[in-house]
Parts: structure tokens; sequence; C-alpha cells
């Protein structure tokens, strides 16, 4: 039997924790001995980028081209891919987990009378049941669930498996779903959404900022930083509140939740209600002027010292190591 | 206009989480629970709304009796009434099973929950709940405007928002900024007091994915600290040591 990923695009291109998800449905597949990986993805798309579904590890992508679907009208997708997975026949649904994912996936249980778990962090065990570990009390512990029902669907947490990359193209069928009118009753009017940035939630490295930093103004040196690594820029909550820097780029217990590769935490004291946000990351270097900033504990590296110094010969020597 | 605000019981942001009985149940001993921090924000929302609108607010929690101290905050905060449906919160699902049904019988226009729990995370139940009753779901929203029965909502999306417009019903999962948390005052707590808390008995016992058993990630290595006049030292351990860059 096959396993069904829905993949979700921005602005044409399919979304790269949308093609981890593909490759956790793969590794899937190979554990449980069952056929092959079904992409859905909705939208317009251009041909070339549905078959590229195919390097992350699927065998087929179903598309659905209505173009109201561009946009994420969580009602419509819910109903499109719905669809679509019955067609296959298929009992297992992998998605990333992300704002539209989430909102999409709670319906989809309901629909398709599927076991839902959110947060997965690793491949399921199978045996005596079907055991999903996933991340709880915001990365502070795991619990390993039991999904008792036939159909199941799961929300991945980023960095669950390594995103295959050597896959061959995906061969690329179209599907026609029909959708009622008023699953597109709401209307999203507007979006505002940074450009020609890295998004923090699917970032590989990030930089973030705290109150240590004194004001916007000196924001410069950081963007820099994240620039050099090709990262995103974070900060915590105060920042975010008092208007320092947007609001999608606050982390921890409230905001988002990150899980890269590098976390970089610059004049950050590191509140455990901050660092609920980023115990996932795998590996965290912490600037502050303070020996005894709690956040010195959490992390992996460590400089003490005045950010203002400090951040520019960073930025510096990673330039010169490059 | 009626609006049902759903509240959960769950342990302080600061709380050392552990486990006991051969890691199967969370160990509450010295924990102290406080509603949801995301729920804080629903719930803020809802009494400026229910003022906004002149109708009731009610909060419901899905939980045993020791949730009532934090139903009785939701009171002392706003909320008109309470109801408490009398069981374990065993799964999304059979938590969203609950309040659709209650929501259906007392007639709610407006649901705000909160974008997630902070214990379980699924950020689940709203969409679980606005498709058990046909009607629209979003989350996260941070911005929810009431104009007759349209209404206005900024949903976060990765690396920016967006606008929307809907019509009541309808069901929202917030986050700040939605509204400031409401601290309690002392007329609230005392007429919270008085105010109906209805026990009410689940309407379905059916379960998908209840958690058998936990584990507590593994202990941090200590720092290593890199001198300040050292930085490119810092470069170099990244790349090879670490080796994430
Ligand atoms: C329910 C709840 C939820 C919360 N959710 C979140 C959340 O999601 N995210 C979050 O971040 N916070 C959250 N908080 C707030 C949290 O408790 C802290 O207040 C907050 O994280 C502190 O932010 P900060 O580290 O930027 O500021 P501060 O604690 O003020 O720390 C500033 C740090 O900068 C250092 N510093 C100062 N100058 C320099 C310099 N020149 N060079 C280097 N270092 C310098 C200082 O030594 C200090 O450690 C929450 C709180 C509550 C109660
Ligand atoms: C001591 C204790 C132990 C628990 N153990 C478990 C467990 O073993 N397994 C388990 O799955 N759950 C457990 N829960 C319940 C958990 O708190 C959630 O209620 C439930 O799991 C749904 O979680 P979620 O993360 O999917 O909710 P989300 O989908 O993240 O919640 C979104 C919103 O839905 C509303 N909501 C969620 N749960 C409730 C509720 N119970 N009552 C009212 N509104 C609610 C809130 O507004 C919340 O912000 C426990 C709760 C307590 C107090």
């Amino acid at each position: 039997m096959s396993i069904v990923v829905y993949v979700e695009q921005s602005a044409g291109k399919i979304k790269k924790t949308s093609l981890e998800a593909v490759s956790y449905g793969f590794a899937l597949a190979a554990k449980t001995g069952e056929g092959e990986v079904i992409a859905v993805a909705l939208g317009s798309l251009a041909a070339d980028e549905l078959a590229a579904i195919g390097e992350a590890g699927a065998a087929k992508v179903l598309h659905i081209s209505d173009e109201r679907l561009n946009a994420g009208v969580i009602q419509a997708h819910a109903s499109a891919v719905a669809q679509a997975f019955e067609s296959t026949g298929a009992t297992t649904l992998i998605l990333a987990k992300s704002s539209l994912g989430d909102a999409v996936a709670a319906r989809l249980a309901i629909k398709l009378h599927a076991g839902l778990v959110s947060n997965v962090v690793e491949l399921p065990r199978l045996e005596g049941g079907f055991v999903v570990k996933r991340s709880i009390y915001t990365g502070k512990a795991f619990a390993d669930t039991t999904i008792t029902t036939s159909k199941k669907i799961l929300a991945i947490k980023k960095n669950a498996v390594d995103q295959k990359l050597d896959g061959t193209k995906a061969k690329v069928e179209s599907f026609s779903a029909t959708i009622s009118e008023s699953d597109f009753a709401s209307k999203i009017t507007a979006t505002e959404r940074a450009t020609g940035e890295v998004l923090l939630p699917e970032a590989d490295i990030v930089v973030s900022g705290g109150r240590g930093m004194k004001g916007p103004e000196n924001w410069g040196m950081l963007v820099d930083l994240a620039n050099t690594l090709g990262a995103a820029t974070g900060c915590s909550k105060p920042v975010s509140d008092i208007g320092w820097r947007p609001h999608h780029e606050h982390v921890g217990q409230t905001g988002v939740k990150v899980a890269p590769t590098l976390y970089i935490a610059i004049g950050i004291s590191g509140a455990i209600q901050h660092l609920a946000g980023v115990n996932s990351s795998k590996c965290i270097v912490v600037i502050n002027k303070d020996p005894e900033a709690p956040f010195f504990k959490a992390a992996d590296y460590g400089i003490v010292g005045d950010a203002f110094e400090i951040v520019p010969q960073l930025t510096a020597a990673l330039k010169a190591a490059y | 206009m009626k609006i049902l605000v759903c509240i959960t019981h769950v342990p302080d942001t600061t709380s050392k989480i552990q486990f006991t009985a051969n890691n199967t149940k969370f160990d509450s001993t010295g924990v102290q629970f406080i509603i949801g921090p995301y729920d804080d924000y629903a719930l803020a929302r809802a009494v400026e709304l229910r003022d906004q609108t002149g109708g009731t607010l009610t909060a419901l929690n899905v939980g045993e009796a020791e949730t009532e101290q934090t139903l009785r905050k939701a009171l002392a905060i706003g909320a008109d009434d309470a109801i408490r449906v009398n069981s374990f919160p065993k799964d999304s699902f059979f938590v969203a099973q609950q309040i659709a049904h209650f929501a259906k019988e007392g007639g709610y226009e407006l649901i705000l929950m909160g974008r997630e729990s902070i214990d379980f995370n699924g950020g689940m139940v709203h969409g679980m709940v606005g498709e058990l009753l046909g009607m629209p779901s979003f989350s996260p929203v941070m911005k929810l405007e009431l104009e007759g029965t349209t209404v206005k909502m900024a949903r976060e999306i990765e690396g920016g928002k967006e606008h929307l417009e809907g019509k009541l019903p309808l069901i929202a999962g917030c986050q700040e900024p939605i509204a400031e948390w409401k601290i309690p005052n002392m007329r609230g707590i005392m007429s919270a007091r008085t105010k109906p808390l209805v026990v009410v008995e689940p309407v379905s016992q059916e379960t998908q994915a209840e958690a058998s058993s936990y584990q507590l990630p593994p202990a941090k290595g200590s720092v290593k600290l890199v001198d300040k006049d050292q930085v490119s030292e810092l470069v170099r351990l990244l790349k090879n040591e670490a080796k994430v860059l």
C-alpha cells in the first residue's frame, strides 16, 4: 500500500519542510515494506517543480491544479487532500508541521476518521502497534503515542529525518477534486510575507537577538551575521513585544519553535520560556556579557563578552573562513 | 452573542517536567497549574468581545475535578459561567468530541481556543471541532475583530501573516498579540466564587492516539567557552568539531 504525503508550496516552490515529509514517507515505506510514496500538491506549479518532488522520495505526484488553491484556504485544502488520499486507498498520510499543515491535518483527521499525531520526531515503531514518538511539553519531553485507528496522519517536526536528495523524477498525474463553494467562503484578503529572507521556522541556522541588543537600530550587525551564514533572524519575546522586531520572529514557548542545526543567541538571558522554543536545536551558541546568564547552561559553545564587539568579529571571521 | 472559550489546565511554564509510575504518568508534585498561555490570550479577547457585544461568555474545560481552580480563575478574569466535562482529557480527538457536543448544544457562535496546549502541543483541537461542527476554523489567529457577523482576522504564517475575512459562526485558535493577558482583580475573584460552574459527563469515550509512556531528553553536556579575543576559534569549532557550518 502507498503512503500519501501532502506537500505545501509557497509562490510556486515546494517547501523544504514538505520535501522532508516526503523523505519521511519514503523511509516509512522502506520500513514497512509497503509500496511507494504518492505526493499530493495543490495549486499552480510548474511540471519540473512537481517532478522534482521525486528526488526527495516520491514515486508519483497527484497534482490538483485548481488555482484557487494557490493560497492556503484551510477548508478547501482539507477537502482536496481528502479526496486525493481516498483515491489512492492508502492508510497513512504524512505532512510537515506548519501554520497551514496543522490546520489542514486537524480537519483531515475528522474527515478521514484517522488518528492524528503532531510533532512527530522519528519513524514509528511497528512492533506491538503503531507507536509514534512525539515531542511534548514544548520540547521538554517526549511521549510514545499509540494510534489505534486504521487510518493515520502524522504531522512531522522539522529534522525528524534527513531530506533525501538522490531520488529520481516522479511521475506527475493530474487529479481533479470537487470542492464546494462553501469551502472558499472565508476569504484571504491580503498576505504580508517577508521576501528574500530565510523563513525562521524552516531555517537551518538562526541568529537571534534579545534585550541585550539595546535597540532596533543595532540589529544591522545581526542581519549581517545572518546573511553571512544564510541564516534566519529571530528574537526574544520582549524584543517583539516592544516592537523592535516583527512578531513572526519571536522565538519561544509562546512564539515560533525552531529546530535548526545551529542557533546563535545574542544578548538573550535564556529564560525557560525562551529555551522551550530552541531546545530542539542541534547546536546552540550563546554570546552574552554575563557569565551567569542561564542560557550558557543550555549551550554547546559560548563566548562571555560584549555582543557589540564580538558579533562584527564573528561575521568577519566567517567571511574569512569561506 | 454567545461566546465559548476553551481552557486548558497546564503546568506553569517554569515547571520542571518529570514522570512517575515507570514513566507512564506526569509527576505533578510541586507543579503549579495555570490557564494555558494561549488560552489566556483567547480568554482576554473573549472578555473584550463579550463586553463589546453585550453577550455572554462561557469557559469550558475537559478535565478532572482539580481543573476547577483553573476554571474559577477564568471566571475571575471575566467569564460568566463555566462547564467542566468530567473526564481525563485522553487525547485531542476525545477532547474535540466533547467540545463539539457542548458547543453545539449551547448554540455558541464564536468559539475561541488557544493556538495549542502547552503540554501536548497538538494545535489540533480547534480544527477538529471545526470539522465536527462544519464551521470554519483558523489558527494561529493574532487579531480578531467583529463587525456584525463579519469576522476580520490576521493569521500568522511562516515569515508573515495573512488577513482573513469570515462569517460567524467560527472558531479561532488564538495567540498574541490578539489581546493583553488579563489579571483578575479582587471583585472578579469574589464574584467567581458564586458564578455557575456546571459539571457534565463526557458524551463519548472514543480515543485515537493516547500517550502510553514518556521520556526526558538526554542531559545536555556542559558548555565549551571560547575566549572573547579568539572569535575565529569559535568558527573553527563549529566547522570541525560540531560540523554545523
Ligand atoms: C507565560 C510566559 C511565556 C513566555 N514566552 C516567551 C517566549 O516565547 N519567548 C521568550 O523569549 N520569552 C518568553 N517569555 C519571557 C521570558 O520569561 C523572558 O522574560 C525573556 O525571554 C527575556 O528576554 P531577553 O533574554 O531578551 O531579555 P533579558 O532577560 O533582559 O536578557 C538580556 C540579556 O542580554 C545580556 N546583555 C546585555 N547587554 C549585553 C551586551 N552588550 N552583550 C551581550 N549580552 C548582553 C544580559 O546579560 C542578559 O542576559 C515568557 C514569559 C512568560 C511568563
Ligand atoms: C495532568 C494532565 C495530564 C494529561 N495527560 C494527557 C495525556 O496523557 N495524553 C493526552 O493526549 N492529553 C493529556 N492531557 C490533556 C491535554 O492537556 C490536552 O487537553 C489534550 O491532549 C489536547 O491536547 P492538544 O495538545 O492536542 O490540544 P491543542 O490542539 O494543542 O489545543 C488547542 C486548544 O484547544 C483547547 N483545548 C485543548 N485541550 C482542552 C481541554 N482538555 N479542555 C478544554 N479545552 C481544551 C484549548 O483552547 C487549546 O489551546 C493531560 C492533561 C492534564 C491536566
